[in-house]
């Protein structure tokens, strides 16, 4: 029997809201909810590099010069499992014959993997002072999970860091776009006349260019000498500017239908001024797709600031980004001798995935029709 | 109809004139010129500059003259096929581009043919097998193209047939072939090194024609004409590629245009990595040593040659649907 003042299923149904209806949707679509869970995963990691990476990124280790990444051991010698993962010490040799620099587990060391251990200082968001990482190892011991680069630094912190940096350049630029899209679409659709003639003459003129030559060509006109922020600014600006088209085009799409439509008509009616209709009627109205189309463009600001950095273009060191980490792995006789280079390369994959499947899902989802 | 070409192509110039401002523009962005950058790095090495000297260059580059005469120079000598000279390389920019473009077109061309050859057939497949492991396989390995940029797929490649076959894919020709002149042999052994740059450049396309092809497809297949078609007893195969593939294959047609910007955006970046003799690596260059006429030159001819090409794409457009009709609209 069903108790008074519950209400079933079908009832919630019915009474739910647009975005409650949505949520259902999208929780349906399974790729979709484990590309948001894994993006969820990435920026956690990258709001907190400095918690979640055990070293300094810019400390040396000059004694682990490409070093491999080492492996966390759950099982002991004699194969029985422990609760506390350990890491192997690491010895080094060098053939006598090739010079070349090899590392061995050292198996009478062991250093177990302790966690929230005092390690380097650093300020969390250049804010707290602190040197309390997630885990990390008692010295001589190192923990090196992605291993080390030619400087002798740790890169599973630096690919970290690199993860604040690359993930949230789609996020400013995104919202950039927003702005500029939503305001030229804006104009476009909702005057229209001649500002949408030119506006859409410059949509079609910049998709008409093939980007990455553009690209190349804007940041290459960023001076040289700019600071780290500077730069970073410079990117993004340079990325959404060639990028707001498609937006805009949604935004001119959706106004010129809604604009027509009688809710328009009455809120025009009643004396609201267009700012005030625009913003308060007929965006909401359509946010949903532009949420959908903004999430779609974050993986090609991403992949934008990654191509620029591989190349020297973008981000230069000392930033680090997975575009400068991968700069590094250019040359293919380097990476074929150390692969874990390619790290960053497998994050990109992953996260362009991620939103490409989170943006379809968004998309199912926010369709009434499907 | 005529009407509509004659519209288009006044168009076309109007594009075309605006890319070569913008062009000019962004090489004229970065603080000081070539000639300035190029006196810091000689006093860094403690050598004299001669002042005489550089006024003279500056007049000869016409880097002493106001920007809008220095576009205007530009622009007219190029009317007259004259692109400038590269200051870096000490050669017309005109016979540097033409050493490289035929390459660039080629493959470009090559990859364009690459991606409709392999994206239609799969696309038509996954339609007319939907939710088959052929389709999932191909929506897999589809998303996973779309997600790697072509820099790292060329990365990836070269590694992987680095370390397991030992050979380095790099560059486009032989080594016997890279300073001889254009020759059948050297042709058929550009054809040899094609395949790994036009996968790298083209998988991305493909990957997302597959996705369009194979919903414009099921769209088409839905129909009630292909029900009554087959309900009258019409064969499978040639129900298929006689209605609802011409009909799924329009909207192909019509991504040409953003399918060439997309190629020759790949192709930069891919041709850098992979050391091919294309414009790619040569506007690399040219935007590192500031060397503005080549850069400008190279960054105008890409624009053009899409445009041209999205121009193009339109008449076939038109030519294969015979329902779009431009002539009256709204």
């Amino acid at each position: 029997m069903k108790k008074k003042g519950e209400i079933s299923a079908e009832e919630k149904y019915y009474i739910a809201s647009q975005w409650q209806l949505m949520w259902r949707k999208f929780r349906k679509h399974k790729l979709a909810v484990v590309g948001g869970g894994i993006l969820t995963i990435f920026y956690i990691l990258a709001i907190f590099c400095e918690f979640f990476s055990p070293y300094d990124i810019y400390k040396r280790y000059p004694d682990y010069i490409y070093m491999p990444p080492q492996r966390i051991r759950f099982f002991d010698g004699k194969g029985v499992f422990r609760l506390r993962p350990y890491v192997y010490g690491i010895k080094q040799e060098t053939d006598p014959i090739t010079w070349e620099t090899k590392f061995t587990e050292d198996k009478t060391n062991k250093y177990p993997i302790y966690f929230f251990v005092h390690g380097d200082e650093y300020k969390l968001w250049n804010l707290f002072p602190t040197d309390i990482h997630l885990f990390g190892v008692e010295k001589p011991g190192t923990i090196f999970l992605f291993g080390t680069e030619d400087m002798g630094r740790d890169l599973f912190s630096r690919n970290l860091y690199a993860a604040r940096i690359s993930l949230s350049v789609g996020l400013v630029g995104v919202a950039l776009i927003f702005i500029i899209g939503i305001i030229l679409g804006g104009i476009s659709g909702y005057y229209g006349g001649v500002s949408d003639m030119i506006i859409q003459r410059v949509i079609e003129f910049l998709i008409s260019i093939p980007t990455i030559p553009l690209w190349m060509a804007l940041a290459a006109a960023l001076p040289k000498d700019w600071p780290m922020i500077k730069v970073y600014f410079g990117i993004t600006v340079i990325l959404s500017l060639v990028g707001w088209g498609g937006l805009a085009r949604v935004v001119r799409g959706k106004l010129l239908e809604l604009r027509e439509e009688d809710f328009a008509m009455a809120a025009k009616i009643s004396g609201a001024n267009e700012g005030r209709v625009i913003t308060r009627h007929l965006l909401p109205s359509f946010l949903s797709y532009l949420i959908v189309s903004l999430t779609l463009s974050i993986p090609g600001m991403i992949l934008g600031e990654t191509a620029l950095s591989f190349l020297g273009l973008g981000l230069r060191p000392p930033a680090v980004s997975w575009g400068v980490l991968l700069h590094k792995a250019q040359n293919i006789r380097t990476v074929a001798l150390y692969p874990w280079l390619f790290f960053p390369a497998l994050f990109v994959i992953i996260t362009v995935l991620a939103f490409n499947f989170l943006g379809d899902g968004l998309r199912d989802a926010a369709d009434p029709y499907k | 109809m005529l009407s509509y070409l004659i519209r288009r192509f006044v168009y076309m110039f109007i594009i075309l004139w605006v890319l070569s401002v913008v062009s000019f523009t962004i090489i004229q962005l970065p603080p000081g010129d070539f000639l300035s950058s190029y006196v810091i790095r000689l006093a860094r090495s403690g050598q004299a500059v001669d002042r005489a000297q550089l006024a003279s260059l500056r007049k000869r580059y016409g880097l002493d003259l106001p920007i809008y005469a220095q576009y205007f120079k530009w622009m007219w000598n190029m009317l007259h096929g004259d692109l400038g000279r590269s200051f870096q390389l000490n050669k017309p920019v005109s016979k540097l581009i033409a050493e490289r473009l035929p390459v660039t077109i080629i493959l470009s061309l090559f990859t364009l043919v690459f991606i409709y050859a392999v994206a239609i057939p799969i696309g038509i497949y996954s339609a007319t097998h939907q939710y088959s492991v052929g389709d999932y396989t191909s929506t897999v390995v589809g998303f996973v193209g779309l997600a790697t940029p072509n820099f790292l797929l060329a990365l990836i490649l070269m590694f992987l047939f680095f370390e397991y076959f030992d050979l380095s894919v790099g560059g486009l020709f032989s080594p016997e072939y890279i300073w001889a002149p254009w020759s059948i042999g050297k042709f058929i052994d550009m054809l040899k090194h094609l395949p790994i740059p036009i996968i790298v450049i083209g998988t991305a396309g493909t990957a997302g024609l597959i996705r369009v092809m194979r919903g414009c497809l099921l769209d088409e297949l839905r129909k009630q004409y292909v029900i009554t078609a087959r309900a009258k007893g019409v064969e499978e195969r040639t129900l298929l590629f006689k209605y609802p593939v011409r009909m799924a294959i329009n909207p192909i047609v019509s991504t040409i245009g953003w399918m060439l910007p997309a190629i020759f955006s790949g192709e930069t970046i891919t041709a850098i990595v992979l050391s091919l003799p294309t414009t790619g690596p040569l506007l690399f260059s040219a935007l590192m040593a500031e060397d503005m006429f080549l850069a400008a030159s190279i960054l105008m001819i890409l624009g053009f040659l899409t445009v041209i090409g999205t121009f193009l794409s339109d008449i076939l457009l038109i030519w294969i649907d015979p329902r779009i009709r431009y002539e009256k609209r709204g």
